[in-house]
């Protein structure tokens, strides 16, 4: 880990940290406040991402650690919500905000769900999760912006899983006031044997940082969906830490369409033997639209599975970065890692910035992984084009063509047809302009 | 219906002739093939003629029903009317053959200025046309040519030829990679196509697709031309002694 050893932080990014902090308040009271106030800790002792920061070279943080968040209209894309037609038990955010109108009773059998904000008490079965799986993930790389979530989210659902939930739990964040600001924290805790799809939806706020750690126990099975919201001129900043344990499944998909900036981190531990982790994206920018996944995974024990499958379409200058890291350590045999990240560059303006790593420190292992950046295969486009398909709508083929990989990681058929019908209306409206 | 005349075409890349000035005339109703050895032209010239990138005409023409074809879109030549069968049909992952079928049974359509087809009557179509190539439903969902063996995907090309009717077809080296009892298959679905209205040439390099789709005239493509035109018995020619014989006369 020579590489990323933590350094001093630079006095740059002590001042905008304090910044930051200044212009937020600390919740205080009840179980989480611990974790909290040790977040607190953390963040002024680490600062925020700055320009310089090695973790940041391909995105810039400065909106994201500014003290306040930049402007950003709304916007509709005159279309019924994505997983609409779905029965699931919805939870809304209107800017952040809990929306109680609008959200069904939180009683589903299978699973208990709470607000972060209602949860009061000093003793809670999240207190060994919140900020816990958040705070393992910082090294061997900061991720500051998770701890300052940690500190301060306002509100968040606290989910533990029991059993199997008859219907998907369905989180939709509404992006209102031009200027809001959310701060979001999730816990999902999966008891063994139990099995729970969340699916994720809308542009949150003008800027959304949101954290969501996931505890999936021994046997457990924790399937994620979600579709950022398509607000232009929205900026997020994502972290999901994962544990998983003995035969666990974790799977994680994502569509970022649209948006100004997004950085989207993943950090998973596999810590019980025959873990399964898969986690994907698939994302289309057209113009002002910078999209970084930057993923680490680490196994820690034998005959895991992680597979990292990451496809982005770029045009009129958008811009795509995937930083993604397979690390085995000692002793995790018959690890099977796979990773591809690619980009499809639908012109010359558009950019691609892929840094994959492995570090390995097992000897019977299988881990591969590949990042390439191409144009439209002109083969393909001469096939369709000569059935009659004219060029506009060929490309939006191909492109749908090369999503696949990813949009096939959605185990549930409903769901994938589901998230293939958006990325092909996108397409398609953007055709037609 | 498709005639050429004194076709020169060259890479665009590089300074290198391949049809040197190619004369062929094909009537609506007929079967025309074109033989010839590897690296004959014959490929490039069912390129050129549907409008894959890559080619300069350096002289001559080609017209379909009169209608200068080298100046249009390759989609434009298809809706009006002209068809390449791919010696190797593409893959498209995460497009569902019955989807690409439709958009392109339609866009013709609309190119045309017909009304579209709806979902019922395409539907209708295609499953009979489908049942007579014996392709299943399963093929149909199936993302194009994707995971189709060489066999399926050249039936799957004959079902797109029949979908689309295409005035002219051509089908580049069809027979390639498939078995005899996968040849006689595509061979029946070409000849369940066979029309007054419409022609076909058929470029191969071996005789024996020819015993099944029965051609009214056989052509000899050597280095870049036709150097010799005439009946079925022409192919068999060619089956008993290769194409040494046509080389001298160039």
């Amino acid at each position: 880990m020579a590489l990323l050893k933590p350094k001093a932080p630079e006095p740059r990014a002590l001042e905008i940290a304090e910044a930051r902090i200044d212009a937020l308040t600390l919740p205080e009271g009840g179980w989480a406040e611990p974790a909290r106030r040790d977040a607190l800790a953390r963040l002024r002792a680490d600062g925020l991402p700055i320009r310089r920061d090695e973790y940041w070279k391909y995105t810039k943080p400065d909106t994201l650690t500014a003290p306040e968040a930049p402007e950003a209209a709304t916007f509709d894309a005159g279309e019924p919500p994505v997983f609409d037609a779905f029965d699931r038990l919805k939870i809304v955010f209107v800017d952040g905000v809990f929306d109680a109108e609008a959200s069904d009773d939180l009683a589903l059998e299978g699973v208990e769900i709470e607000r972060l904000a209602d949860s009061r008490a000093d003793i809670h079965w999240a207190k060994d999760v919140y900020g816990q799986l958040e705070a393992r993930g910082q090294s061997p790389v900061k991720r500051p912006l998770a701890t300052l979530n940690t500190a301060f989210a306002s509100d968040g659902i606290l989910v533990r899983v029991t059993g199997k939930p008859s219907k998907p739990l369905s989180l939709i964040y509404h992006h209102e006031a031009t200027r809001s600001d959310a701060i979001l924290h999730h816990v999902v805790k999966v008891e063994e044997g139990a099995e729970v799809t969340l699916l994720e939806s809308g542009p949150a706020a003008a800027r959304f940082n949101k954290c969501m750690e996931v505890e999936v126990a021994d046997t457990g099975t924790f399937r994620h969906i979600r579709a950022q919201g398509r607000d232009h001129e929205r900026r997020a900043v994502t972290h999901i830490f994962g544990r998983l344990g003995r035969e666990s499944v974790f799977q994680s998909f994502t569509l970022t369409a649209n948006g100004v900036l997004t950085r989207n981190e993943v950090v998973l531990e596999l810590t019980g033997d025959n873990a399964i982790a898969h986690v994907a994206g698939a994302c289309m920018g057209d113009g002002d639209f910078h999209h970084d996944d930057t993923v680490f995974i680490t196994h820690d024990a034998v005959n895991c599975e992680s597979r990292q499958v990451f496809k982005k379409v770029l045009r009129n200058g958008a811009v795509g970065v995937f930083q993604g890291k397979i690390l085995v350590e000692p002793g995790a045999q018959k690890t099977d890692g796979y990773q591809i990240s690619q980009s499809l560059l639908l012109d010359d303006d558009s950019t691609f910035q892929a840094k994959p790593e492995l570090e390995i420190y097992a000897d019977d292992v299988a881990c591969s992984h590949g990042s390439t950046s191409g144009a439209i295969d002109e083969e393909a486009l001469f096939y369709l084009r000569s059935r009659g398909i004219g060029e506009a709508e060929a490309t939006n083929y191909l492109t749908l063509a090369f999503l696949a990989e990813a949009v096939q990681e959605i185990a549930d058929e409903d769901l994938q047809a589901e998230i293939v019908e958006r990325i092909s209306a996108w397409l398609f409206r953007r055709q037609a302009r | 219906m498709l005639e050429i005349k004194n076709l020169h075409v060259k890479l665009e890349e590089e300074d290198k002739a391949i049809l040197k000035g190619v004369d062929l005339t094909v009537e609506a109703g007929k079967v025309h093939a074109i033989m010839g050895p590897n690296g004959s032209g014959k490929s490039t010239l069912s390129y050129v003629l549907s409008g894959r990138d890559g080619y300069e005409v350096t002289d001559g023409s080609a017209t379909l029903e009169g209608e200068d074809v080298l100046g249009l879109e390759p989609e434009e030549r298809a809706a009006a009317g002209l068809f390449l069968a791919f010696q190797y049909p593409v893959e498209i992952p995460g497009v569902g053959n019955m989807t690409f079928l439709r958009s392109a049974v339609n866009a013709q359509r609309k190119a045309r200025g017909q009304e579209e087809m709806s979902s019922s009557d395409f539907l209708k179509e295609i499953r009979a046309k489908a049942k007579d190539l014996q392709i299943g439903q399963e093929m149909l969902k199936r993302p194009v040519n994707v995971g189709f063996s060489g066999g399926e995907k050249k039936r799957n090309e004959i079902l797109q030829m029949a979908m689309l009717e295409p005035r002219l077809c051509i089908l580049d080296e069809t027979d390639s990679g498939l078995d005899v009892d996968a040849m006689k298959l595509v061979a029946e679905g070409v000849n369940a196509l066979r029309s007054p209205d419409r022609g076909f040439l058929v470029i191969t390099h071996y005789q024996r697709l020819l015993d099944h789709i029965v051609p009214d005239v056989v052509h000899i493509m050597s280095n870049g031309r036709i150097v010799k035109t005439g009946g079925p018995e022409l192919a068999r020619e060619v089956e008993a002694n290769g194409y040494a014989d046509f080389k001298e006369t160039v």
